[in-house]
């Protein structure tokens, strides 16, 4: 019997982009292993030194240093060999999407200098709209690109490491750590069974009966994630893991790397000042 | 109740069970078991899906621990709180390797060499020991080519003998295999069960899961049947083989239509046996 080409549900679509998604997890590993400025930074200085750059975005008042610090994201980003296309598809376009749309009423219901009138409707758009607007976009593009790099660059046993040694509570880390492990398996499965759902299904489904679907699908997955994560843990547990996370590569910081975090710091204190 | 052990001879015992019971909720999945097993024997433990042979390896490898009833290793009580007890863990943990049935719980690193490396990382190992100890072991399983790939990319031959080499690495005493040879193609059953006969008079103590009877003489030198949560028969491979009514009533043996040269179709109970 042939299987049902119809249209996927949103689920479907969703769970097909998530193991994209994660497929793209696996190139961020090999990036990782770039020969680049940030590759080269002990991952405890990279991970402080990425925070201290993320406060002043999050936190600066002037537009400028914003600007500024999102330059230093675009040139740590080259310098690492890290993609703009990458960059730009993962982040860039992603969070101007979904901020833009938190920000869009902004221009036309804050009060202050009207700059322009929309001829159809006449909704008026204030310049402090706007400038609110501006600044909310470019601190989450800023702030994103620099978590983005931070994760780019680091492979991810070595950032729960970081985590930890930095003094992060281990369930946090562990939780992390699982997270990650198992998220993979949990959206292959989905995926896995809408494909096989959609085999079985000949025609249109009503509204009524995709929600129905929808429903049972996400009770046995969740039932299915319960097993796996506890399988997962076992198999871990099995070969002798208990709450901290080991690897093979000991951190060692060096001159570079204080060289680095006292650079890190400079920018981050000139632009909380400029920026306050 | 007989206390079972087909090897007969005098021998160092690593494990001793008495009546072991453990339930899933209302299902019974190991009653009142007696078993024991001795140091360098290759043992077999054949029954049915659901039989309760994957809770056996999961007790033998105490990951979990059964509702009643009591489980020594090498003499000592095996338990949840010896189990945590830092000495007795680790120590235990390096002496006993459990590969499970289902590769992708096991194998949740970014590449291959991670993965192999993680046990022995937990297991606080140098680090030019645990390097050295790859390398072989990755040569060993004739992996070594795979080691830079993420093992969820793997085909399912591969992924096993990625999980094997995961266990091998830390050279255990006592080595526990679910179902092994499941869901391989002939050519990756066949390497895995060229290992497994490779490890006969290695001074292992392997214990087998599985229903392939085709495997056992080569695998095992002791075999014990469950059935429904009990030992329903033991003794060498060919005795059990040997035992229709038993393969019969334990689910082991059974009859399926199958065509013959003469275009015959019919049922019966078929052993199939491998060509020497």
């Amino acid at each position: 019997m042939p299987a049902n080409s119809g249209k996927r549900s949103f689920l479907e679509r969703s769970t097909s982009s998530f193991v994209d998604a994660m497929e793209h997890a696996f190139y961020a590993e090999s990036t990782a292993r770039a020969d680049g400025l940030l590759q080269r930074i002990d991952p405890r200085v990279k991970l402080l030194g990425i925070l201290a750059l993320i406060v002043p975005a999050a936190a600066a008042r002037n537009f400028a240093v914003i600007a500024c610090l999102f330059a230093v994201a675009v040139a740590l980003a080259a310098l690492s060999s890290v993609p703009f296309g990458v960059l730009l598809k993962r982040v860039w376009v992603p969070v101007l999407l979904f901020t833009g749309i938190i920000v869009l009423p902004a221009p036309f219901v804050a009060p202050g200098q009207v700059v322009y009138h929309l001829p159809a409707l006449g909704w008026s758009v204030t310049a402090q709209g706007l400038a609110s607007a501006g600044y909310l976009v470019l601190r989450a593009e800023t702030a994103a690109t620099f978590c983005v790099l931070l994760v780019l660059t680091t492979r991810w046993n070595h950032v729960l490491k970081a985590l930890r040694v930095l003094h992060v509570p281990a369930v946090l880390v562990t939780i992390l750590g699982m997270t990650h492990r198992y998220l993979f398996l949990v959206l292959q499965s989905a995926h896995d069974m809408f494909e096989s759902r959609r085999s079985r299904i000949i025609g249109e489904l009503t509204p009524g009966e995709r929600r129905r679907v929808a429903a049972s699908s996400a009770g046995v997955l969740m039932s299915k994630t319960f097993d796996l994560s506890n399988e997962v843990y076992l198999a871990m547990q099995s070969r002798g893991y208990r709450t901290d996370i080991s690897t093979l590569d000991q951190f060692q910081v060096r001159g570079f790397d204080w060289a680095m975090l006292g650079a890190f710091a400079a920018v981050s204190i000139t632009a909380l000042w400029l920026g306050r | 109740m007989s206390r079972l052990n087909p090897g007969g001879a005098v021998q160092a015992t690593a494990y001793e069970l008495t009546d072991v019971t453990y339930r899933y909720r209302d299902v019974t999945a190991l009653d009142r078991l007696n078993l024991t097993v001795s140091v360098g024997r290759r043992i077999a433990l054949l029954g049915a899906n659901g039989s309760g042979k994957s809770t056996l390896l999961r007790i033998l490898d105490g990951l979990c621990f059964p509702d009643e009833g009591t489980v020594r290793f090498c003499g000592n009580s095996l338990t949840e709180e010896s189990i945590q007890n830092d000495g007795f863990g680790m120590d235990f943990r390096r002496r006993v390797g459990l590969v499970f049935q289902n590769p992708d719980v096991q194998l949740f690193s970014p590449t291959v060499f991670d993965e192999v490396a993680f046990g022995p990382l937990q297991l606080r190992w140098a680090a030019d020991h645990v390097r050295r100890k790859i390398a072989e072991t990755l040569e060993m399983m004739e992996i070594t080519h795979l080691k830079d790939r993420s093992p969820h990319h793997l085909s399912m031959g591969e992924k096993k003998r990625v999980a094997l080499a995961s266990v091998l690495i830390l050279d255990p005493e006592i080595l526990l295999l679910d179902e092994p040879t499941a869901a391989l193609d002939p050519r990756s059953a066949s390497h895995m069960i060229n290992f497994l006969v490779r490890l006969r008079g290695g001074g292992k103590t392997v214990v087998t899961t599985t229903h392939d009877l085709d495997i056992i003489e080569d695998v095992a030198d002791d075999c014990f049947v469950f059935h429904e949560g009990r030992i329903a028969a033991s003794g060498p491979p060919a005795q059990i083989l040997g035992d229709t009514p038993l393969l019969k009533t334990t689910g082991l043996l059974h009859s399926h239509l199958h065509v013959h040269k003469s275009g015959e179709v019919h049922a019966h109970s078929h052993l199939h046996r491998h060509e020497h």
